[in-house]
């Protein structure tokens, strides 16, 4: 059955193709989901920390059993990465170092123990730093054995099982480790204590750190414990799609990636890594609600629409003093930046399109035309009721009311404005001036 | 021993060279680094020096052969373009500083490898010599890198003296600053743009993985011994050129595990990066555990005593 199966896949794709990709998906997918809770908790950096701390771990396995089996190997990773992340937090309470810093000075340590023990001891095997920095992923298929019959890779076997029980702990502790990364305070108040998880966490995150780490290298690692984590954040609000957005960034950046070092005839890791950057600066760009775009969307209508009711409001009040308004007036702030003043002269365009304001060429006085000036008064009359209304009922002091007026009286419907007129008394503002 | 002889006695012109360029770096690398941990940028050094590698790969591909100063120029406009990566994921998106560190890192990171993979697959990219400045490779230091180096320690300390105060008042009460009308913006880009400098200058030596790892520990030492800016300014220099030293040193006279790793195919020392990093780990463990008032020993002995001496009074009360 599963014969056949290969013998299909074959014809279109090589099956060695399909173990890499499928071997480097499993890594990336099982670090995203892990990573999302890092990035909750704040810990990104510990997975950087952690992944650059293992080495130490590796070659010390290999050093006191002499061979590179799987077994010793996690066991002596696991140690260096709960040594780093408890170091990192203990280093700033007993020795009053910034926790950046500690986290710096560890890490650093760490590695450079590591280089130097893999360079003293490990030398005549394939252990060296560079493969640990970006992994071996394109000689994952060379080195098989045989599961239930099945010829694969022996990084996708161990991985196959490090995801396995990753999603276990995910599915069976996800309430605890929702309400611990949300609120670690109210999780040891209701019981189960946020260090046990804390660590738990960092286990889990070690044990998988270290299963990826011989297939696809650190670099690939650090960037998948992040970055699914960080694009399913800018994509989604809610826990549960943010853990199954990160898995697929994860698969996705896998497949993309071998495709495209295939292509450039590149480290694929290195690749897989980039993808994964890629996938992220969009999401950064064109995410729905949190992307660059959309808040830039969002927020020019509202900031344009401000420009104009500011100076239809500035039109209102000269005229009520008599006075002239130049276009410059209008247009120029000196104590506003570049992209205020455009956005103004925008709005201005509009208003004059709009057939709300005026502009006569002889003497460049603007004013307001009949319609204008029923809009104009409108906004004049709600910034003058709520100035009325905050010395009135909060008693705030008469310099201190203008400026929120100035903020609210763009949000003041006409029904509000009534329901303030019912409630205030007086028929001027606090400076004195008339209410329209 | 004849080695070790050789190497005291600085016999050896190479050796000269290379103990020379690692010390100028740990001085200026502390000084510098002493203002990144105190006004918490220590991390932001790391994603720097990551940032970096792709830019070594770009200036050759655009000068088409091996040239330190385009790498070094390269390096220095990627390296900043990654501190600009994580200013606009702080300042426009939901991303926290630490995701954006580690993010900028580790994807910059992985350019550099894909674009140096592609250049050594190429028939002439064997000659680039961009591994070494991975993990770094200061046994191959030249006299040019060494007056470099001496170049960039001239800035960056001649820029700490003049502008002494206003970097102090930006690390210890950066709003005070601003509200006596000094440019903060401006001193936070200078100081952002003297550690790139720094770290970029590390780079050949202990490599991208390492090079903020200079800038972090000296000073963190530096501080269990000093409270005064000027003290912690000149201890951390010294702690760095004292582990530049040392790791030198050490790389010089240790046996070496034989074949290189890189094909050279002679016998060499250990990799000098690590060896210095280890060394400042080392003067760091020491300084936390022995310095006086603020070391671990010193608190653990404080306590003892007040501890002893509530003890007695409390007897003596009860006599």
């Amino acid at each position: 059955m599963t014969g056949s199966l290969t013998a299909i896949l074959a014809v279109s794709f090589r099956a060695d193709d399909l173990w890499v990709i499928a071997t480097g998906a499993l890594a990336a997918s099982s670090c995203g989901v892990l990573g999302c809770f890092l990035l909750l908790r704040r810990l990104a950096l510990l997975g950087d920390a952690i992944s650059h701390a293992v080495l130490p771990g590796l070659a010390l396995a290999f050093m006191l059993t002499g061979t590179r089996d799987a077994f010793p190997m996690l066991i002596g990773a696991l140690v260096a990465a709960l040594a780093t992340a408890a170091l990192c937090e203990s280093l700033p309470r007993v020795a009053r170092v910034t926790p950046d810093a500690a986290m710096g000075i560890v890490f650093s340590a760490f590695f450079a123990l590591g280089v130097i023990l893999i360079e003293y001891a490990a030398r005549n095997v394939d252990l060296d730093p560079g493969c640990v920095l970006y992994g071996l992923i394109e000689f994952v298929p060379f080195d098989t054995v045989s599961v239930a019959g099945v010829e694969m890779p022996r990084a996708f076997a161990t991985l196959a099982v490090i995801a396995s029980v990753d999603l276990a702990l995910v599915v069976l502790f996800y309430k605890e480790l929702k309400l611990a990364a949300f609120d670690p305070a109210l999780a040891t108040a209701m019981g189960f204590s946020a260090g046990v998880i804390h660590y738990g966490l960092i286990t889990a995150v070690a044990g998988t750190v270290v299963a990826s780490f011989e297939a696809v290298g650190s670099i690939l690692v650090i960037t998948m414990l992040i970055a699914p984590g960080a694009t399913a954040q800018l994509l989604t609000d809610k826990l549960s799609s943010m853990l199954v957005i990160a898995a697929a960034v994860g698969v996705a950046s896998a497949g993309l990636g071998y495709w495209f070092s295939f292509e450039l005839n590149t480290s694929t890791a290195g690749m897989m890594s980039v993808v994964a950057g890629s996938l992220f600066s969009l999401a950064v760009v064109f995410s729905p609600r949190h992307g660059v775009v959309a808040r830039i969307a969002r927020r020019v209508p509202l900031a344009l629409r401000i420009e104009r009711e500011d100076a239809l409001g500035q039109l209102f009040r000269d005229r009520e003093l008599g006075r002239a308004t130049p276009v410059g007036a209008l247009a120029y702030s000196r104590t506003r930046g570049r992209a205020a003043r455009v956005l103004r002269r925008v709005a201005l365009a509009s208003l004059r399109r709009q057939g709300l304001i005026r502009r006569d060429p002889a003497t460049d006085l603007c004013t307001l035309t009949a319609v204008g000036a029923d809009m104009a008064r409108g906004l004049v009359r709600g910034h003058r009721l709520w100035e009325t209304y905050l010395a009135e009922r909060m008693g705030l002091p008469a310099d201190h009311v203008h400026e929120p007026s100035h903020e609210v009286e763009h949000f003041l419907t006409p029904q509000m404005q009534e329901e303030i007129r019912r409630e205030v008394a007086a028929d001027t503002d606090p400076h004195g001036r008339k209410i329209p | 021993m004849q080695d070790l002889l050789r190497l005291l006695t600085l016999q050896d012109a190479n050796t000269r060279t290379v103990l020379l360029g690692t010390m100028l770096l740990g001085l200026v690398a502390g000084v510098v680094g002493s203002f990144a941990v105190l006004r918490r940028r220590a991390l932001l050094g790391d994603a720097l020096a990551h940032a970096s590698l792709p830019g070594i790969a770009v200036a050759y591909f655009l000068v088409g052969d091996r040239s330190t100063p385009a790498f070094l120029a390269g390096a220095l406009a990627f390296g900043l373009l990654g501190v600009g990566c994580v200013a606009f994921l702080r300042a426009f998106t939901r991303i926290r500083d630490d995701a954006a560190i580690g993010l900028v890192l580790s994807v910059f990171f992985g350019l550099g490898i894909v674009l140096s993979r592609i250049i050594q697959n190429r028939p002439t990219g064997n000659r680039a010599g961009l591994d070494g400045f991975i993990l770094g490779k200061a046994a191959s230091m030249v006299r040019a890198d060494v007056f470099a180096i001496a170049g960039v320690a001239a800035v960056s300390l001649v820029l700490v003296a003049l502008l002494y105060k206003e970097l102090r008042m930006l690390c210890f009460d950066r709003d005070f600053a601003r509200s006596i009308g000094r440019p903060v913006v401006v001193l936070d880009a200078l100081l952002m743009g003297l550690l790139a400098l720094v770290v970029v200058a590390a780079l050949p030596a202990v490599g991208v993985v390492m090079a903020a790892a200079m800038l972090i520990i000296p000073p963190a030492a530096a501080r269990f011994w000093a409270d005064r800016l000027w003290l912690v300014l000149a201890l951390a220099g010294v702690f760095g050129a004292a582990a530049a030293m040392l790791g030198t040193g050490l790389s010089a006279v240790l046996p070496g595990p034989g074949m290189g790793a890189d094909g050279g195919g002679q016998s060499r020392g250990l990799p000098t990066g690590p060896l210095i990093i280890l060394a400042a780990s080392a003067v760091f463990i020491g300084s936390a555990l022995f310095a006086p008032t603020r070391g671990v020993l010193a608190g653990v002995m404080r306590r003892g005593r007040t501890r002893r001496e509530l003890a007695s009074s409390g007897t003596g009360a009860v006599a």
